[in-house]
């Protein structure tokens, strides 16, 4: 065990897979330059070799289809995008192409493809590079999409993801980067598909993936100390999706509150509410409820993201709602000693 | 050339032209239930290719790939159950015409997106550079990939690293109804465009068979050598509609002379009256050649016909290495 962060525990796991298996490739833009993508890429190039670890042409498409063709090559690429919204410019390869190869050619042969995309907020990336399009992916069969939460799920499913046959999409926040925890050493591996059960309890079930895990974690520990008692669900894997840990809570519980780092239409909360609603009918005791991001791009201009944002204190609210119980909640945003804009310690963990 | 090689290339034309018109002919039968792009007329540049390609080099193509496929070395039985939905098809019923494989003879794909799988035959490239093989990957397209964004973005990395790539473009001059004159600037060729991203290029008569095997095999031999990706231009014309069994001169977007003067081009013709005169065949073996292929084909409709229909849970199949997680969706 070691306690790093979940971006050394990325560049952790990359260095693992290659040194394990002469078949990893890791590439993307910047993947070699002095900051090394956030530190997650930083110097394997010159461990592991310019063949192994290269930088790549400003061509997203090709450079996808690229990986798509040296998978069916017998290689296993990890391509990084360093904003998931670059990736956009590479979907045909993505959905036509990657998800669709094994199925389209009777089984034959799969597409051992990992594409890493960095998911953005704060300090004014704007509408263009905060986009958080987990449920594009995840729509698409074929497709397996990750996103962990801890540092310790950030090797564990990256190592997943990479040794895994078939491609997957797997999306880090960049306000996670920073997080810390206490990671395996060597070849730690984190089933794709398998959710964490992060706090139990029977009043209601709160599921969450990648930062709102952390931001409903800040709101179900306080509310513990209000009385109130939740299961949460951190879901680690948003496609396929861990129902049956899932649906267990919602019978015990009655109550679900899905969350999203995602625009509220179309979103995978949306999905789980759609999914709960019609197999744990008869264990509801209150309407399902999601919390998501507006249906607005992310705007640049601190002040018009104050109040965009999903944080621990709705989650508080909404819970209390759900639960039937006025909560605190004002004092999570007031434990914020920091900018909206930037995540200061509230990620930083260990949690 | 050769007279082994001279019949080799007539025969293989004669056995695609066969083929499509095979299934041309069939199509209203309405069993063949799927889109086919026929390469009626445009049979040398496969012939050609697969002449010079090993089994063991890959290639990837788009939705006109059954002359691909079949100088590949595709299964022929295969490719038509294919076609019919059937179960014993090159990819169970899955892809149809436009999705055709045979990996035994490196036909790693053939997909419906134009310039979709031109990354991935550069990407084949890599995977085979990183190993150290002398393989050359053909990908094979059309003349709209030079319209592509992701083309560029694919030859600009081939160049960039020396991958050992064919860029084998036949030149039919339509995209679906739109001739080149909407599509490219007048008076700009094909070849300089992928001249000016780096490959080197080359070209000539597609409905020559023997200039057009010439001008492959010498750019595969210098992309086996190392010197870096090719792309050869090859000039021919698809003689039926874009998608279907029908010809459509008449409906406004060609004429019927422009036709005419390609057919009085046909490949098949032009090679079978050179070799004729050559003495390097003569009425008795290419009657054999007919018959054998005629045969040949026939089997293989028959093969398609008795083959059983995939079974309707295939439909859900293979979307993933563990069924397990894919069910758990």
């Amino acid at each position: 065990m070691a306690t790093m962060s979940f971006a050394a525990a990325i560049h952790d796991a990359l260095g693992e897979a290659l040194a394990r298996d002469p078949a990893v490739i890791v590439y993307g833009l910047g993947a070699t330059d002095p900051k090394g993508v956030f530190g997650t890429t930083l110097d394997l190039h010159r461990k592991f070799g310019a063949e192994r670890v290269f930088d790549m042409p400003t061509s997203e498409n090709a450079m996808t289809g690229i990986g798509v063709g040296a998978a069916l090559g017998g290689l296993r690429p990890v391509l990084t995008h360093q904003r998931l919204d670059f990736a956009l410019l590479s979907l045909d390869q993505i959905v036509n192409n990657a998800a669709k190869w094994r199925f389209m050619f009777g089984g034959k042969r799969g597409v051992p493809l990992t594409i890493r995309m960095i998911i953005g907020r704060g300090w004014g990336q704007g509408p263009t590079h905060s986009q958080s399009l987990q449920a594009w992916f995840a729509h698409i069969p074929g497709l397996k999409v990750v996103m962990p939460t801890t540092a310790a799920d950030a090797k564990g499913l990256l190592l997943a993801s990479i040794f895994d046959d078939d491609p997957v999409i797997f999306l880090e926040h960049r306000w996670l980067h920073n997080l810390m925890g206490d990671v395996p050493k060597g070849d730690h591996r984190v089933p794709i598909g398998s959710a964490r059960l992060v706090r139990t309890g029977g009043d209601a079930t709160i599921v969450g993936m990648s930062l709102m895990s952390v931001e409903a974690l800040h709101a179900v520990d306080h509310l513990a100390g209000q009385g109130i008692a939740c299961d949460l669900i951190d879901l680690r894997t948003v496609r396929p999706i861990d129902w049956p840990m899932v649906e267990a809570s919602v019978r015990r519980t009655g109550r679900l509150l899905a969350l999203d780092t995602g625009y509220e239409t179309g979103g995978i909360s949306g999905e789980i509410v759609a999914r709960v609603a019609g197999s744990c009918w008869s264990s509801l005791r209150a309407a399902p409820r999601r919390l998501a991001m507006p249906d607005a791009p992310e705007a640049t201009s601190p002040a018009l993201t104050e109040h965009y944002h999903v944080r621990a204190e709705h989650i508080a609210d909404a819970i209390g709602a759900l639960v039937g119980r006025k909560v605190e909640s004002a004092s999570l945003a007031t434990a914020r000693n920091h900018p909206h804009d930037v995540p200061g310690d509230w990620f930083k963990g260990p949690f | 050339m050769n007279v082994e090689l001279s019949r080799r290339l007539l025969h293989e034309m004669i056995r695609i032209r066969t083929v499509e018109e095979t299934i041309a002919a069939r199509y209203s039968e309405w069993k063949m239930r799927c889109p086919v792009h026929l390469s009626i007329g445009q049979e040398a540049p496969s012939a050609a290719a697969g002449a010079v390609l090993r089994p063991s080099d890959p290639a990837v193509s788009g939705h006109r790939a059954h002359a691909h496929y079949l100088a590949k070395g595709g299964d022929l039985p295969a490719m038509i159950a294919e076609i019919y939905g059937k179960a014993t098809g090159c990819a169970g019923g899955k892809g149809g015409s436009m999705h055709l494989v045979d990996e035994r003879v490196g036909f790693m794909g053939s997909t419906a997106i134009v310039g979709g799988t031109v990354p991935v035959g550069v990407g084949l490239a890599l995977a085979r550079s990183l190993g150290r093989r002398d393989d050359v990957v053909c990908v094979f397209i059309g003349d709209a990939v030079l319209e592509t964004g992701v083309f560029f973005e694919a030859a600009n990395f081939a160049v960039l690293r020396r991958l050992p790539i064919l860029f084998l473009c036949e030149n039919n001059l339509y995209s679906v109804y739109s001739p080149l004159s909407v599509r490219q600037p007048a008076g700009r060729s094909l070849s300089s465009v992928a001249a000016g991203i780096g490959l080197a290029v080359s070209g000539g008569d597609g409905n020559d068979v023997r200039a057009a095997h010439g001008l492959i095999a010498s750019a595969v031999g210098r992309v086996r050598d190392g010197s870096g990706p090719e792309f050869v231009e090859l000039a021919t014309y698809r003689w039926r509609e874009h998608c279907g069994p029908l010809y459509d001169n008449d409906i406004g977007y060609r004429t019927e002379q422009e036709f005419e003067e390609w057919r009085g081009r046909d490949p098949i013709v032009r090679f079978r009256d050179t070799l004729l005169a050559e003495k390097a065949i003569d009425a008795a073996w290419l009657k054999s050649a007919e018959d054998a292929i005629s045969t040949e084909v026939a089997a293989a409709f028959a093969f398609a016909e008795s083959s059983p229909f995939p079974k309707p849970e295939e439909a859900f199949r293979d979307l993933s290495a563990n069924p397990a997680s894919a069910q758990a969706v």
